[in-house]
């Protein structure tokens, strides 16, 4: 009698997922291939690769928690209530996740900028959003929080409101529906929404470089850092990538951890 | 249910097979007809004159088509030092050229064809009212450099160390094409860019010349390739770019004599 655990996979399916498997993991093994050791550690901790990790974190960080602020009631709409044009809105929502990155950052430009829809108003006012951190965590925001919605709104969906029916039938306020039933319930999908968007915005680059500049400090994080270091110093620009990748992998190992263990 | 898959998958593989198919033949031109290709890597500055001078090239020689590849020269380098199959290499500063060279990648010695000095371009209307080098370090003014990694950044700390004046740039940007589209998009009030620039951006920009410029200059050398597939068309290209005709092309467009 066969069960989950004996019941085999199709031979066939081994082939094409080892092919897969390899193909993202061998770039990764020649990144350590290619990587100067003996160097390292000088590489990557000079005045500009650490400043530009130190704001790569910050500013990932800062994105991630507004992509859960804004996202988790982004999500709960989308997945709890119906009304006409709810799927268009959903397509447009999620349009990031398919838009080019440098595309992004000139919509972020010709709304915020100097000229842009909203900039001109902002300027009036004082606040000057273009080269500076803030148009950083905008960039990432822009193109981070698909990510938490898409997951998010799977989470609500799968988990269904048989629960949150019980717990108002019970006499529990939304609020306190959504605190004590609703969140507990789709905490590994908003977790690994939070992850996936800290990733993504980690990684960010087109918008970035398109809405934000780049200096040294301010708006310079760590792959636009790769991006200049690669024209005249390979070498730190390997060592960087590797710093990139090593983070990548803690967040997603920690994330993975800390879901399973609820 | 099998069929259906089936229906749709075989047909799929079909054309995708198919696709490659057409693809492979028309792209392997020297192996069919009598077109032959010359494969020329070039710096982005030189983007409009060299797709002139190709044109030239293609009219005076039957049957060869000229397919260029425009990009931040140390890109280029990049690439053709882990084999991409370029036949000629023209950079934008001669520091890349040397990493060319200092890997015997070149069939004679690189020989230079012109030369580009730096321009203050601001927006049209000169919000901030630049007139000279020094204006640009005036507190409010946000000016836009490139970074000291690429030719265009490196020309600028050398105009700063010429004037000195230093300057506080609000962003450094990769390539001389941003810095043009931060001042074009009237995010930036003032950019430093090449001569060329400004005279191709024509009203997009206003271009304020400063005397300094002349102090420093960036001068592009050009070479055909050891591992050329086409090294008699290659050679060819190189001695129009240096004869009268490609000197004609690049003087208009701003360009100065090497």
């Amino acid at each position: 009698m066969a069960n989950a655990r004996t019941l085999g996979l199709p031979r066939w399916v081994y082939a094409p997922a080892v092919v897969g498997a390899a193909f993202v993991l061998l770039p990764l093994v020649a990144i350590f291939a290619n990587v100067d050791w003996a160097e390292f550690t000088t590489l990557i901790s000079s005045d500009a690769s650490k400043d530009a990790f130190l704001l790569s974190l910050r500013t990932s960080s800062i994105s991630t928690g507004l992509c859960v602020l804004f996202g988790v009631p982004m999500a709960l709409v989308l997945a709890r209530r119906d009304f006409p044009g709810l799927g268009v809105l959903r397509s447009l929502v999620l349009l990031p996740l398919v838009l080019p990155p440098v595309v992004g950052g000139l919509a972020l430009l010709y709304t915020f900028g100097r000229r842009g829809l909203l900039g001109s108003t902002l300027e009036t006012f004082g606040i000057e959003i273009a080269f500076s951190t803030i148009a950083v965590v905008m960039a990432q925001t822009f193109v981070a929080l698909p990510f938490m919605v898409v997951s998010l709104e799977g989470a609500l969906r799968t988990a269904g409101q048989r629960y949150e029916v019980v717990a108002a039938s019970l006499g529990a306020g939304p609020t306190t529906v959504f605190r004590r039933i609703t969140l507990p319930l789709v905490l590994p999908g908003l977790i690994s929404g939070a992850v996936l968007a800290f990733a993504r915005a980690l990684g960010e680059f087109g918008a970035t470089i398109t809405f934000a500049g780049s200096l040294q400090g301010r708006t310079r994080t760590l792959p636009l850092e790769i991006y200049l270091q690669r024209e005249t110093d390979p070498d730190a620009a390997v060592a960087l990538a590797l710093v990139l990748v090593i983070v990548a992998v803690l967040v997603i190992g920690l994330a993975r951890q800390s879901s399973s263990a609820l | 249910m099998r069929t259906r898959v089936m229906a749709l998958f075989v047909p799929m593989l079909l054309v995708a097979a198919g696709g490659t198919a057409c693809g492979g033949s028309d792209s392997g031109g020297s192996g069919g007809g009598s077109e032959a290709t010359l494969t020329v890597y070039a710096a982005s500055s030189l983007t409009s004159t060299f797709e002139a001078i190709g044109k030239k090239f293609e009219s005076d020689h039957d049957g060869v088509r000229v397919e260029f590849n425009f990009g931040g020269s140390s890109d280029l380098v990049s690439q053709i030092q882990q084999g991409a199959p370029a036949d000629v290499f023209a950079s934008a500063d001669t520091a890349n050229m040397d990493k060319l060279t200092a890997d015997d990648l070149q069939a004679e010695d690189p020989e230079d064809f012109a030369s580009n000095t730096l321009e203050i371009a601001t927006p049209p209307d000169n919000p901030a009212g630049i007139a000279s080098f020094a204006d640009l370090a005036k507190p409010d003014v946000k000016v836009v450099v490139c970074a000291p990694e690429v030719p265009c950044g490196a020309a600028t700390v050398k105009t700063e160390a010429a004037t000195g004046v230093t300057l506080s740039p609000v962003s450094e940007e990769q390539s001389v094409t941003d810095v043009l589209g931060k001042v074009t998009s009237g995010e930036a009030d003032a950019g430093l860019v090449y001569v060329t620039d400004v005279t191709t951006a024509g009203d997009a920009v206003t271009g304020v010349p400063f005397p300094e410029s002349d102090q420093v200059v960036n001068t592009y050398p050009i070479v055909a390739l050891e591992a050329a597939k086409q090294p008699d068309l290659a050679q060819e290209f190189v001695d129009l770019v240096l004869g009268d005709a490609g000197q004609t092309v690049l003087a208009d467009a701003g360009f100065g004599k090497p």
